[in-house]
């Protein structure tokens, strides 16, 4: 069926800020959505309440409402627009649920407005886990068996009827805790029994255990006319146990002979028709490795992270195609993108293999368990692409951009061969790596099969790379160098390996003519021809990347996302790759990302997916022979590159290298700083603890401290004495000459940044955002608003100017950040990066200035007059816009839920309005905060901040707030002369979450004092944790009969 | 050790050999299956060939008694990137290379099979010789042989498949199945259905087909230019008359050069499992297990009583065609699939329910 002509106008539900389980992957999907529904000719409305991502700018679909997304502001969006019909299924569970919701309103009906995409019955039935496990069992497909028990009896009776082994969940504990594995019936009784005792309504789930199986994903697509096809299939290395997000994944299947393979895509392409999916669909599997048995576990009815993957790693761009089928097209009237030559309507084949690994946050969570289970906790991801295993997993590792990027066992030196086996199960972040060590102590492949059930197939591939570092111990020669490089060592793993230094290696290998080729992601095994600009090396005979005529630039991207470096940098390089393209010359993108929008093929003129290393950043150059280089977009990940791409003359377009040196180097700064007469806290370094110690003192305390060269203030933290310094010492073991520490005098004040752009003489400033949180919490972690009406036109006037000056003395030409105390009346600078930061599309976007492709255009030799940009401030227009931080703390166990200078934040909301109390409102509304429904708030741990709540409390006990207080906040706020009548206890407090009747927790405490706030977590339950945060929701919520106006971006 | 493939283009491809250590001539094709290995070298359609596997991984999961195709491997060569030399799958009984050396199949890995993929889609199928030193003699000797010969003679050598004619079970619906080199999946789907499957080297005698009073005769797949079948086309005429009558993959281009169409040599054919067919009757496509280097020429069909059924909706290749006016049809896909999708399976039922209707009245030419 062509496409729909009943429909002109279509509204796309965008996934929102950026968690744990819902990341960049839909920024990607989306976008292509909007971009493919434009390219049909549909007139595109787009909400989304994340400012950080592609899809919210303008020109990705033809009005944008970045506003929260709840069905509140949807219906007033819809109410507006009046859209022909919603596509919801590219927007993740925020976009179902959302669709669910005004279903059930009514609304679609009242406005006659259609769902576009899968209906919505399919999308209960395969969500909803009574009606899947019936539509099941009608279809004759397996799950795994499973009943409710209250009582040992009724336990005991489904043992028997299902089978050991068996699963034991108690329903409702905290953390799910209290289950386990039982393979007999002595096992049952002992956990059952517990198990029925945690639970709080005295029932446990008893399910078939399908651990140890394989675990299969396929990607399918269907259109109306019942054509479907897989695009991928994938398998994970990690057995069933591990959620898919969180697991090694490999694609295509490695260990399924045909009739296995071919026996699940039947059973997945039945399942995917009988729930007539119009769209995008993944299906998770399990398969007995001893047996053809099978399960189904799960399907996802919508695009997901797992089919970002998978257009990723084949080249089929699914989200494009479920928009294309959710407006009538078929697959057979869609050409392949990729080929151009073919039809959509076509399976891709590969021949390379892909290596997914994710990308944990335990580096900034150092509470949290790295253990690995149901629950995803990666924030990100990386994946490779290489001609055999070994290379795409090792390429893959190399990509990480964690603390190991290679297999070496350093890391775990100390730790003994049975401590590593015992950290086996539960698989951990780093079982991969504990893997290699163990066979390279030698463990045997058998031994750790047996613990962990993976198959032999992947732990032989561990081996081979094991067995093969022996080789580069020793003197090795020119062949089994070609062969390291076919294994996909690293030259800097292989110099570390053999004791030299990597340029040594490289020079090697290019005396050698051990020279890296390129071959094309193409979907079809070269059976036809195909034109995609979409690259990845591997050490073969063939290249197939030419070098075009044309001069180009290459921008290097920021890799997988993770804490402090996520989607705004992605959002940056798509930019630049934009300005580089408007400005004549052919853009080049390198990254290894595969959730973004910066390495789908169609945006770059062409992509490289590569990890984002030295030696990969200069194979590419060495190809290319680009113009230049862009590195300021990539955040900290491309500037860490910066020193290599320079010592090999290649240009770095912008910033010169000095300056982003002069600005990391304590010393040389801190003279500059002197130099131009600009404020700033009392500063040293340190590289030993004595030498800490003593600084600490002089600088006085309380002091700031943190290692030089981190990324989102990773091992950052507050110290008030001696005592807590040496508490942070004995932790950060690495200081030494390579990593000094910092230390700062903390000044109590309001945080200000700024974003400015420089040609190198004129300075232009487009905004300036104020912190809502004062200094001690990490600027990602802040709210912050723009324009900076908490701030006095003096600051802002010190602000221009020190930047201006300092930036001038630098000599920056493109992006740079300034971020500011302002402690008496005086603004004092407390940390640049002379790069694109965090901010940058936040405001870009309120400040209607494409700072990045200004930016990029700069660096390419333009001047701010040539652009038409007037020095200076920017004058703001009439909205006010506050920014608010999204954490994912649910999905980690035990996280430290303080504010503090650690970034823990994953993503981020935009609230606008033309005053500030209603942008503050949506701002919270957006970030997931509910508006008080019973106005009932809970204190405890206010501890001295009670002074400066008095007054707030007072106005809003007078406004009908109820309040209640733990036993320490009652006392604190008596001695403000606050009488809190009310007293609440922990266990009361905790029945009132569960049963969802109170507004807010308001918990000052530290991490160990704060379990209240552990409970806010695990009940969903809304809270603060600093000062400033409650005085903003305090005037956020005054008024909660305020209109819900929409905006739409731009507008004002 | 070393071992080389030289191209008749000239191309030399290197690698690490496993295997049988003979040097021969063969036809150097390519299948782009991520799965399905021994199934393909097990497959009579590709006898005489050197199986080129675009996919780098190639013995994941081993060689186990269950997947053959045919009584042994029939493949001379096999070309891959990498050979798995660890498989890992609880059916696997051996490797490759321990298969390979087993049963006289010439190997060699460590190939850059993406450009040997290409070479043959931009410059069409090729002769190659498989040799392990670089003797320019024995190369010139090797392609100085006549090939369509040598393939008559390996397979005389080899006293290649012949069916049996055995009845398994009298009850049930019975199929001649007429025997071009034939897969045994073809088998296993009649059988799966039910059906007692008489099997007929195609040289068989007519006589002895009608004598074993089938109700439906099926003309198996089989390997190399259908032409060099021209003897069993008045077979085929005279069996299109008196049975309903389906023809698959080989079986089908002869069906339909039997009845005047023209086939032709494919540039580089289609080997793999993504090509989906158009089925013009049922309105639907299906993803389809190929594996020919000849087709039916559309133009050709133009001029006969034929009528084209199924075709590739990439190329519009012809995938299938059918007699009006008899029960008579046949598909250039497998609907066997092994390896490869199972979406076309419906072909067999299609045919069953034809041939069970035929056997409730008298069969006769319907009337057109």
């Amino acid at each position: 069926m062509p496409k729909r002509t009943d429909l002109n106008k279509i509204l796309v539900i965008g996934s929102g800020p950026i968690i744990i389980g819902q990341a960049a992957e839909f920024d990607y999907s989306g976008s292509q959505a909007c971009l493919a529904l434009k390219e049909e000719g549909y007139e595109v409305i787009l909400v989304n309440s994340n400012p950080a991502t592609i899809m919210t700018d303008k020109e990705i679909a033809d009005r944008v409402y970045v506003e929260p997304e709840t069905t509140g502001y949807i219906e007033q969006i819809i109410r507006k627009e009046k859209p022909d019909a919603i596509l919801p299924t590219l927007g993740g569970q925020t976009g179902l649920n959302l669709a669910k919701e005004l279903a059930d309103s009514g609304l679609l009906e009242e406005l006659d407005i259609e769902l576009l995409g899968t209906k919505l019955k399919a999308i209960e039935q395969a969500e909803d886990r009574e009606s899947f496990k019936e539509l099941m069992a009608d279809l004759n497909e397996p799950v795994p068996a499973s009943a409710i028990a209250t009582n040992m009896a009724e336990a005991k009776e489904i043992a028997e009827r299902i089978g050991y082994p068996l699963v034991v969940r108690p329903a409702y504990t905290l953390g799910g805790s209290g289950g386990g594995f039982v393979h007999n019936d002595e096992e049952l009784e002992h956990i059952a029994a517990h198990g029925l005792d945690l639970s709080p309504v005295t029932q446990v789930l008893i399910e078939e255990s399908i651990a140890g199986f394989k675990e299969i994903e396929f990607e399918v697509m269907r259109d109306r006319e019942n054509n479907a096809l897989i695009v991928a299939s994938m398998e994970n290395i990690d057995p069933v146990g591990v959620h898919t997000g969180d697991s090694v994944v490999v694609s295509p299947t490695q260990t399924l002979a045909d009739r296995e393979f071919q026996m699940m895509r039947d059973s997945a392409l039945k399942i995917i028709r009988a729930l007539k999916i119009e769209g995008g669909v993944n299906i998770q599997m399990a398969l007995d490795p001893q047996s053809f048995n099978y399960r189904i576990i799960e399907v996802n009815p919508r695009v997901s992270r797992s089919s970002a993957l998978a257009s990723k790693a084949t080249g089929y761009p699914i989200a494009k195609m479920a928009a294309k089928i959710a407006v009538g097209l078929n697959l057979d009237e869609i050409k392949n993108p990729i080929t151009m030559t073919t039809w959509a309507a076509f399976e891709p084949a590969l021949d390379y293999v892909v290596v997914k690994i994710p990308r944990f946050p335990f580096d900034k969570f150092k509470d949290v368990e790295p253990t690995l289970g149901t629950q995803m906790k990666a924030t990100g991801e990386v994946m490779a692409i290489g001609r055999n295993f070994e290379e795409a997993m090792q390429k893959a590792v190399s990509s990480l951009k964690s603390t190991q990027n290679d297999f070496s066992g350093d890391a775990y030196a100390e730790i003994s061969v049975a401590d590593m086996k015992a950290k086996l199960m539960p698989a951990t972040n780093d079982r991969l790596f504990m893997i290699a060590e163990l066979l390279r102590r030698g463990v045997s492949v058998e031994e750790i099969h047996d613990i962990t059930q993976m198959d032999f197939f992947f732990l032989d591939k561990v081996e081979n790379v094991v067995a093969f570092e022996r080789k580069l111990k020793q003197v090795f020669d020119k062949d089994e160098l070609r062969r390291a490089k076919e294994l996909g060592f690293p030259d800097e793993y292989i110099a570390k390996l053999s004791g030299q230094p990597e340029s040594a290696i490289r020079k090697l290998r290019k005396d050698e003519g051990v020279l890296p080729v390129y071959k094309m992601v193409d979907t079809a095994a070269g059976e036809f021809e195909s034109k995609t600009p979409y690259y990845y090396s591997t050490y073969e005979e063939e290249n197939e990347s030419v070098k075009s005529d044309k001069p180009s630039i290459l921008v290097v991207g920021s890799g997988p996302i993770r804490i402090g470096q996520g989607v705004e940098f992605d959002y940056a390089t798509v930019h630049a790759v934009k300005a580089i393209q408007k400005a004549g010359y052919e853009a080049i993108i390198i990254n290894s990302n595969p959730e973004t929008v910066s390495t789908d093929f169609a945006i770059s003129d062409k992509l490289y997916f590569e990890p984002l290393t030295r030696e990969h950043v200069l194979n590419v150059i060495d190809l290319e022979q680009p113009e230049g280089v862009l590195l300021q977009f990539g955040g900290q990940t491309a500037i860490n590159l910066a020193a290599a791409i320079n010592e090999n003359g290649t240009i770095i377009l912008g910033t010169d290298l000095k300056a982003i040196d002069l600005a990391e180097d304590r010393d040389s700064f801190n003279h500059i700083i002197q130099k131009l007469g600009l404020h700033q806290p009392k500063a040293a370094f340190a590289i030993s603890q004595e030498e800490a110690k003593e600084k600490a003192k002089e600088v006085g305390y309380p002091v700031l401290i943190r290692p030089s060269y981190v990324i989102g203030g990773q091992g950052m933290a507050v110290i008030q004495n001696e005592a807590e310094l040496q508490g942070y010492l004995n932790v950060a073991a690495w200081v030494s000459n390579d990593h000094p520490v910092l230390i700062d005098s903390y000044l109590a004040g309001q945080e200000a940044e700024l974003d400015l752009l420089s040609d190198g003489k004129e300075v232009s400033i487009p905004g300036i955002m104020a912190h809502i949180e004062r200094s001690g919490v990490h600027s990602g972690d802040s709210m912050a608003v723009y324009p900076a009406i908490t701030l006095s036109d003096d600051v802002v006037d010190q602000m221009v100017d020190a930047s201006t000056k300092l930036a001038n003395e630098l000599g920056v030409i493109g992006l740079m950040n300034m971020q500011f105390i302002i402690h008496e009346g005086k603004a004092y600078v407390i940390e640049v990066n002379p790069r694109a930061s965090r901010t940058v599309p936040f405001l870009s976007k309120v400040t209607k200035m494409a700072m990045t492709q200004i930016a990029t255009w700069l660096s390419m030799g333009k001047s701010l007059s040539d652009l038409g940009i007037k020095p200076g401030l920017k004058p703001a227009g009439n909205m006010i816009h506050v920014k608010a931080p999204v954490f994912s703390f649910e999905k980690l166990n035990d996280a430290n839920t303080k504010l503090a200078p650690e970034m823990k934040s994953t993503g981020e909301v935009m609230g606008s309005a033309p005053d500030f109390a209603t942008a503050l409102q949506k701002a919270f509304v957006a970030a997931g905060v509910k508006a008080p429904v019973a106005k009932r708030l809970v204190l405890n741990n206010v501890g001295d901040d009670a002074v400066e709540m008095a007054e707030t409390l007072k106005k809003m006990t007078g406004a009908g707030w109820t309040l209640e207080a733990s036993e320490e906040s009652v006392k604190s706020l008596e001695k403000v002369g606050f009488a809190v009548s009310a007293l609440i206890t922990k266990d009361e407090v905790e029945a009132e979450m569960v049963a969802g009747t109170i507004d807010l927790l308001v918990d000052f405490g530290t991490n160990e004092e704060a379990v209240w706030r552990g409970m806010a977590v695990e009940q969903g339950t809304a809270f603060v944790s600093a000062i400033d945060t409650f005085l903003a929701y305090a005037k956020a919520f005054e008024n909660l009969d305020a209109e819900k106006k929409v905006y739409e971006l731009g507008e004002g | 050790m070393k071992r080389y493939l030289v191209l008749e283009n000239g191309s030399i491809y290197s690698g690490e050999a496993f295997g049988s250590n003979e040097e021969l001539l063969t036809e150097v094709v390519f299948s782009t299956g991520m799965t399905g290995y021994q199934e393909t070298m097990t497959d009579p359609s590709y006898f005489g060939q050197s199986m080129v596997f675009t996919y780098p991984l190639i013995g994941n999961y081993g060689i186990n008694l269950d997947d053959n195709e045919g009584s042994r491997p029939a493949v001379d060569a096999i070309v891959a990137k990498e050979i798995t030399k660890r498989p890992s799958n609880f059916r696997s009984v051996m490797s490759i290379p321990e298969y390979a050396k087993e049963n006289g199949v010439v190997g060699i890995e460590g190939v850059d099979t993406r450009k040997l993929a290409k070479e043959l889609r931009t410059q069409g199928s090729m002769k190659g010789v498989l040799v392990n030193s670089l003797d320019e003699t024995k190369i010139q000797e090797l392609f100085a042989q006549d090939y369509d010969q040598l393939l008559v003679e390996r397979s005389k050598k080899e006293e290649y498949v012949a069916g049996n004619g055995k009845v398994k079970d009298e009850g049930a619906v019975r199929i001649a199945l007429i025997d071009f080199g034939l897969k045994n999946s073809i088998a296993q789907a009649l059988e799966k259905r039910g059906v007692n499957v008489l099997h007929f080297d195609w040289t068989t005698d007519i006589e002895k087909i009608r004598e074993a009073d089938p109700d439906g005769v099926l003309l198996s797949n089989g390997p190399g230019n259908p032409e060099l079948y021209e003897a069993s086309y008045p077979m085929i005429l005279a069996l299109q008359d008196e049975y309903p009558l389906l023809g698959i993959c080989l079986g089908h281009q002869l069906f339909a050069l039997a009845n005047g169409a023209k086939t032709y040599k494919m540039k580089f054919g289609y080997r793999g499992f993504n090509h989906a067919v158009w089925d013009v009757d049922k309105q639907e496509k299906h993803f389809t297990s190929q594996n020919h280097g000849y087709a039916v020429d559309r133009d050709s069909v133009k001029d006969t009583k034929l009528e084209v059924t199924h075709e590739e909706i990439n190329q519009n290749t012809v995938e299938g065609v059918r007699l009006n006016d008899r029960t008579a049809f046949s598909v250039q896909f497998h609907p066997d699939a092994c390896p490869g999708p199972h979406d076309s399976e419906y072909i067999f039922d299609k045919f069953l329910a034809a041939v069970k209707d035929a056997k409730k009245e008298p069969f006769y030419a319907k009337a057109n």
